[in-house]
């Protein structure tokens, strides 16, 4: 065997970076032997459920728990009234805003947490819950976001009337939340006046939820002899978690353990922290017994975190050849009775401003009001990498309707708008450093791959023969990895994330992060990274996280923060062990570090390779032969603050087909090509795409989180949120390019949220070109059968 | 509420639990049972997550009382290896990586050994109609339908070996 | 999630099952497939104080060839229905139907006697009974008696059977030769319910149209006879304006509610829509063209 297929061989038995290894956290999975908080029982445990308001705006009269404390099994009833001592029936958001935890003489939406019953099962507390009597007042409701400022409004907030700030800036209006804009208002406004073109489409992104498969819940347990608290929860960033409870109960964080065991899906529904949380933590505090709350599908899709419910106007200034001049954007940002947006501090649109995209726009404008409407809070999540999905949705739609406007093929007005490679680093004009791009050679390769012409032959054809077919194409750069500190925090925590490595003596290590994977694949792929690092096979580490009590401080996972920043740590911290190997080896070699040099896994000396010390073999000697004046032992830990986001692209094509007698879509074809640089285990990186495409499509073509005008939930179960099923999902096509991020460690940025956030609009474009002909530029989501059938019926199609 | 004695078989083994009428099976399986695989992602008969096999079907054991499974023969997640070897659909979601967060999973194999054993080549198109009544946010479904080609592939081969 | 306290009563036997409905009248519902009555009652939407199972009578399954009638036990699940080889051959409107309900796991515990029972205008069976012309034999502490699908349906959630009633038998005359039928259904998603949906059965004699029997699923306060649609089928030459006139006649009859399916505007015309498919694969299957 030459030495190159040697190399290569050493290389493929360590499994990592860029192997499509099996994952190692699937043998318990398939056997059914997770553990997700449900799973949780601890002894003496009972269970909390929680009573909810029927109306979406009503005073609390009273609450009577008298019959529910009555009946047997049932422990405790708290209210408000019962955390009023405690100062806990407020808590902290993350948006500098506060949120009742059970409600405080009013009830702001439908389904608002009312009382906690706890009971010794959940039979008993369903029970229970049914037996506590609450007597309300209704109040006006307040649906509509755009009269939420309207001087005749009802007031929300009542808490906040007379405060002039909200946490994130100066209010005009009891209902006004913030104001936040970025860019060159001036500027822009001149490029407009001026241009030879302009656009302008009002864009909705309406309301959706997440829906992981498993619901929210946690099991707090609180030990009166040892005052500690252990928390179980289903969360993203359990150290967030810690801190956040510390400062909510007094505990101190040394005393406070939280636990992110398996978790069932977040899709940023598992970031906040919910009332169900704190009620069922003072419940367990107060009666020294664990306590489980696990809520329903129902008070899920009804209650946590929602996603969207931006109502936006989008326009572009352009030349007659579509060279797009401005860009220009409002939103109003519909953000329910509390302002809990999972944001970083600043960032109370999230990273909006990278709505110039793709394209090198000289000036930009873009203003976002938030208001608050009698509706449950929220509006970061799903896989939205804070409000991207908002900010492409809007410039991937509106230069689709540049395109029409100037009669511009969709493809070729992307070329002529694209950043070009020499331009990256690229700043863009809403203050952005772009890392890396090669936006043209990737277009160019999809085109050809779903042979573009031919499509846009056979649409003609189609057309003339009064059949519906829409080409639908989104070329995105999306902004992942918050991310430096300077510019991130949450609650004041930097944006850095950590990992820590220690190396055994027999040659393999364990690994702990403070991200938090919840079907991401982080016990294999982090394993993939330090096997490359350290030469030791990805089978014989370990990766844990999610236990604040043993995983080193880290923000969580959502964002697809975790490569970006948890892989840079990971790699800096294998990085800094390999160094002190270096010495070991070179000890153990009788050699000066500087003629060691490192070989797949094993150091050899420079010039003499059969001179050689595997890393199992230095592990060794780290715990017995170290050089005069080093510490025994090898391990490291790695707290890193990235100094950019992350810039990954994708360029997608989808195919439709529209039923016109019933509005039926069917998804023809979808071709995903995704470059997030280095690829880590490209078979996980296919899983994400395939999951993110379908969450897209579920989104663009059906779900909908909808009210009455009495603010009356539509819709909140499986029964009519559209989920899609194996039958509805089309078949996903993958391709990659990789341009690797030169500020990275290994060159590699996030990808997981890339298909949410370029699928989306790739089929509402698909959608509106099936309909350009007609003269249509803009249709908003979702596009159920219904919705387009009303289109066609008014364009007469159907005859 | 008085409570009945109910007796029935999970993974071969004969079980009796005391519950009320009222008890879900999803219930006494996870709570009494310790048979933590089966899970709950809704309350309206619509994920799958909770599905089981009983006496050769596969059920939804969110939508049937503990006192129905009277004398029946259950199998959840936990009784497909036998003999501590895993059951060809298992490796197969392991090989294809049909799996991402885990919580569908037990669902899904279950549903798709009961779906190999009622057609043992299924198309894809069959696959798709067969496993409609397991919802999955992570995976897309593209690679579960090939886990269940891969089962199938892998079971047809060893049926042929064992004809021989 | 949590469904609230009942008794449960599991007869061997349909006179058991009729003494008990007799016993508890309004307070007991029958527990046949659940997989309606158990998510209302886990929503706490319903509150029986009886449930009385009758998954345990043997004699309420099968299906079975009776002078040409085909028999169908209210018990029969979906997934038998869809599986028996006789109703493949003789009433394949139905096993086909049946594949549109719901899901695997459900079709294997829900009944076409619950589905029909039921009175959800939502539901698919009861259209495809009145297209059909099926007898339905209830049983009750006065007896037994035959009730016809067209007498059948009285409101939403309002059927013929009495408190102390149960279906035990589906009776479907046997379709003469050149007869042919189809049920199109219009749905979100797999295992939702019909937007739309309509069942035809044509029969074809020569060039001209012998028999039509058209019916609707969710577009009235029940599932709907056609009758005028069907009249302007029957007894000429099946052309595609007859079909618009057909469909024409279901449209008036239609009336949906609104809900988050669609408006009225838009079910009525699906309604019509599924119409014209159903009466054209009906036509296509009674050999003509």
């Amino acid at each position: 065997m030459s030495a190159a297929q040697e190399t290569l061989e050493r290389q493929d038995q360590l499994q990592g970076i860029g192997c499509s290894r099996k994952r190692k956290e699937d043998p318990r999975f398939i056997q059914g032997r997770g553990l997700y908080v449900d799973d949780v029982k601890l002894p003496g445990m009972l269970f909390g459920a929680l009573v909810r308001s029927p109306f979406a705006h009503a005073r609390v009269v009273s609450i009577n728990k008298e019959k529910a404390l009555a009946l047997p099994g049932v422990h405790a009833v708290v209210t408000a009234e019962d955390l009023k001592p405690l100062g806990l029936h407020w808590m902290p958001t993350l948006a500098g805003d506060t949120q009742a935890v059970l409600a405080d003489e009013k009830v702001c939406f439908q389904q608002q947490e009312v009382a906690m019953v706890v009971a010794d099962d959940r039979y008993i507390a369903a029970d229970g819950a049914e037996l506590v009597e609450v007597e309300y007042e209704a109040l006006p409701a307040l649906v509509d976001p755009h009269k939420a400022m309207d001087a005749d409004a009802p007031i929300i907030r009542e808490d906040l009337v007379g405060k002039d700030e909200a946490g994130q800036g100066k209010r005009t209006h009891d209902n006004h939340i913030f104001t936040w804009d970025v860019g060159d208002k001036d500027g822009t406004h001149r490029a407009f006046d001026n241009a030879e073109v302009t656009v302008r489409e009002e864009i909705l992104n309406p309301r959706v939820h997440p829906s992981p498969l498993e619901t929210c819940g946690c099991v707090a347990s609180f030990d009166k002899v040892k005052g500690d608290l252990t928390v179980y929860i289903t969360s993203q960033a359990p150290h967030i978690v810690r801190t956040v409870v510390t400062l909510l109960s007094g505990i101190p964080e040394s005393k406070v353990r939280i636990i992110s065991p398996d978790i069932g899906g977040g899709f940023g529904n598992k970031v906040g922290i919910y009332p169900g949380y704190v009620a069922a933590i003072v419940a367990s505090i107060v009666l020294g017994r664990p306590v489980k709350w696990i809520e329903n599908r129902i008070d899920n899709l009804s209650t946590t975190a929602f996603a969207r419910d931006y109502h936006g106007v989008g326009e572009l200034a352009a030349d007659k050849d579509g060279r797009i001049k401005a860009l220009r954007f409002y939103a109003l940002a519909d953000h329910g009775a509390f302002n809990a947006h999972a944001q970083p501090t600043k960032w109370p649109a999230g990273l909006f401003s990278i709505c110039t995209g793709s394209y090198d726009i000289p000036v930009a404008y873009a203003r976002v009001d938030g208001v608050y409407t009698n509706k449950a809070p929220g509006g970061v999540a799903y896989r939205c990498s804070f409000r991207v999905t908002e900010a492409v949705y809007l410039i991937e739609r509106m230069i689709d309707v540049l395109a029409q406007k100037l009669d511009i093929d969709k493809a070729e007005i992307r070329r002529r708008n694209f950043i070009k490679a020499e331009q990256f680093p690229y700043q863009s004009a809403l203050g952005w450093e772009y890392d890396s791009g090669n936006y043209l050679p990737a277009l160019e390769k999809v085109l050809e791959a779903v042979d573009y012409e031919g499509l846009r032959r056979e649409q003609a054809e189609k057309r003339a023969r009064g059949e519906l077919m829409g080409i639908g194409i989104c070329t995105f750069t999306e902004i992942v990895g918050a991310g430096p500190s300077k510019a991130c925090d949450v609650l004041g925590v930097g944006m850095f994330d950590s990992c820590e490595i220690r190396v055994h003596p027999t040659g393999s290590a364990i690994a702990r992060m403070g991200t938090i994977t919840q079907g991401q694949g982080h016990q294999t792929t982090y394993a993939q990274i330090i096997a490359s690092e350290l030469g030791l096979s990805s089978d014989d580490i370990q990766i844990e996280e999610g236990d604040t009590d043993t995983a080193p401080y880290g923000l969580g996972t959502y964002g697809s923060r975790s490569t970006p920043v948890g892989g840079a740590a990971t790699a800096m911290a294998a990085r800094s062990i390999r160094a002190k190997a270096q010495k070991i080896a070179a000890h153990l070699l009788e050699v000066s570090p500087e003629d060691i040099e490192w070989d797949v896994d094993r150091f050899q000396v420079k010039g003499n390779p059969e001179a050689a010390k595997t890393m199992k073999e230095v592990a060794w000697a780290a715990y017995n032969n170290v050089p005069e004046g080093m510490e025994m032992g090898l391990e490291s830990v790695n707290y890193y603050d990235p100094p950019n986001f992350t810039y990954p692209f994708g360029i997608y094509v989808c195919v439709v087909d529209i039923d016109r007698h019933t509005g039926e879509t069917t998804i023809r074809r979808f071709y995903a090509l995704d470059d997030c640089g280095t690829r880590i285990n490209p078979m996980i990186i296919d899983g994400q795409i395939h999951g993110g495409l379908n969450e897209a499509f579920a989104v663009a073509m059906g779900q909908l989180i909808s009210f009455d005008e009495d603010g009356n939930l539509q819709g909140n179960t499986l029964m009519d949120y559209f989920i899609p099923t194996f039958v509805e999902t089309p078949h996903w096509e993958t391709d990659y390019t990789v341009t690797p991020s030169p500020h990275h460690p290994l060159g590699a940025k996030g990808v997981a949220e890339s298909p949410h956030v370029g699928g989306i609009p790739c089929f509402s474009n698909a959608i509106v070109d099936a309909f350009a002909h007609k003269g249509v530029t803009h249709l908003d989501m979702p596009h159920t059968a219904y919705k387009l059938w009303k289109t066609i019926r008014q364009l007469s199609l159907d005859t | 509420m008085a409570k009945t004695q109910v007796s029935f078989n999970v993974n071969g083994q004969d079980v009796d639990v005391l519950v009320e009428p009222r008890e879900l099976l999803i219930h006494v399986l996870r709570e009494q049972l310790r048979l933590t695989g089966s899970h709950i992602g809704c309350e309206t008969s619509h994920c799958g997550a909770c599905t089981v096999d009983i006496n050769g079907q596969s059920v939804k054991s969110c939508t049937l009382l503990a006192v129905q499974a009277q004398g029946a023969r259950v199998i959840t997640v936990e009784g497909l290896a036998a003999g501590g070897e895993l059951h060809p659909v298992q490796q197969a979601f392991m090989d294809e990586h049909g799996l991402q967060c885990g919580f569908c999973t037990p669902g899904m194999l279950v549903r798709g050994y009961r779906l190999l054993q009622e057609n043992p080549n299924p198309s894809e198109e069959e696959i798709r109609m067969g496993m409609a009544g397991n919802l999955c946010r992570c995976t897309g479904y593209q690679n579960i339908v090939k886990s269940i080609q891969a089962a199938a592939a892998a079971m047809n081969a060893d049926a042929g070996n064992q004809a021989e | 999630m949590i469904p609230p306290s009942f008794e449960y009563h599991a007869p061997g036997s349909v006179d058991d099952a009729v003494a008990l409905l007799s016993q508890y009248g309004d307070e007991a519902k029958i527990l046949a497939g659940g997989h309606s009555l158990l998510p209302m009652m886990k929503l706490r939407f319903a509150e029986p104080e009886h449930l009385v199972d009758i998954n345990n009578i043997g004699s309420l399954k099968g299906i079975r060839e009776e002078n040409g009638e085909i028999v169908i036990g209210s018990m029969t699940s979906e997934n038998d229905l869809i599986n028996s080889a006789l109703l493949q051959e003789k009433c394949p409107m139905l096993p086909e139907a049946a594949k549109l309900i719901a899901d695997p796991q459900v079709r294997n515990r829900g009944t076409i006697g619950g589905d029909i029972s039921h009175g959800d205008p939502g539901n698919d069976h009861p259209a495809l009974m009145l297209a059909l012309d099926a007898k339905f034999i209830l049983v009750g502490s006065n007896g037994s008696r035959e009730v016809l699908a067209i007498d059948f349906f009285l409101g939403t959630f309002f059927t013929a059977l009495e408190t102390d009633e149960i279906m035990t038998e589906i009776r479907i005359a046997p379709q003469p030769a050149g007869t042919g039928a189809s049920y199109h259904k219009l749905k979100r998603k797999t295992g939702d319910y019909a937007t739309a949906a309509a069942a035809a059965v044509i029969g074809i004699s020569g060039d001209s149209c012998r028999s039509a029997r058209i019916a609707l699923t969710n577009l009235g306060a029940t599932a709907l006879r056609a009758t005028d649609a069907e009249a302007v089928l029957v007894g000429q030459a099946i052309t595609d304006a007859l079909i618009e006139q057909a469909a024409a006649k279901v449209m008036e009859i239609c009336d949906p509610p609104e809900d988050l399916r669609g408006d009225v505007e838009y079910k009525t015309h699906m309604g019509g829509e599924m119409t014209r498919r159903a009466i054209r694969d009906a036509i296509k299957r009674a050999g003509g063209n």
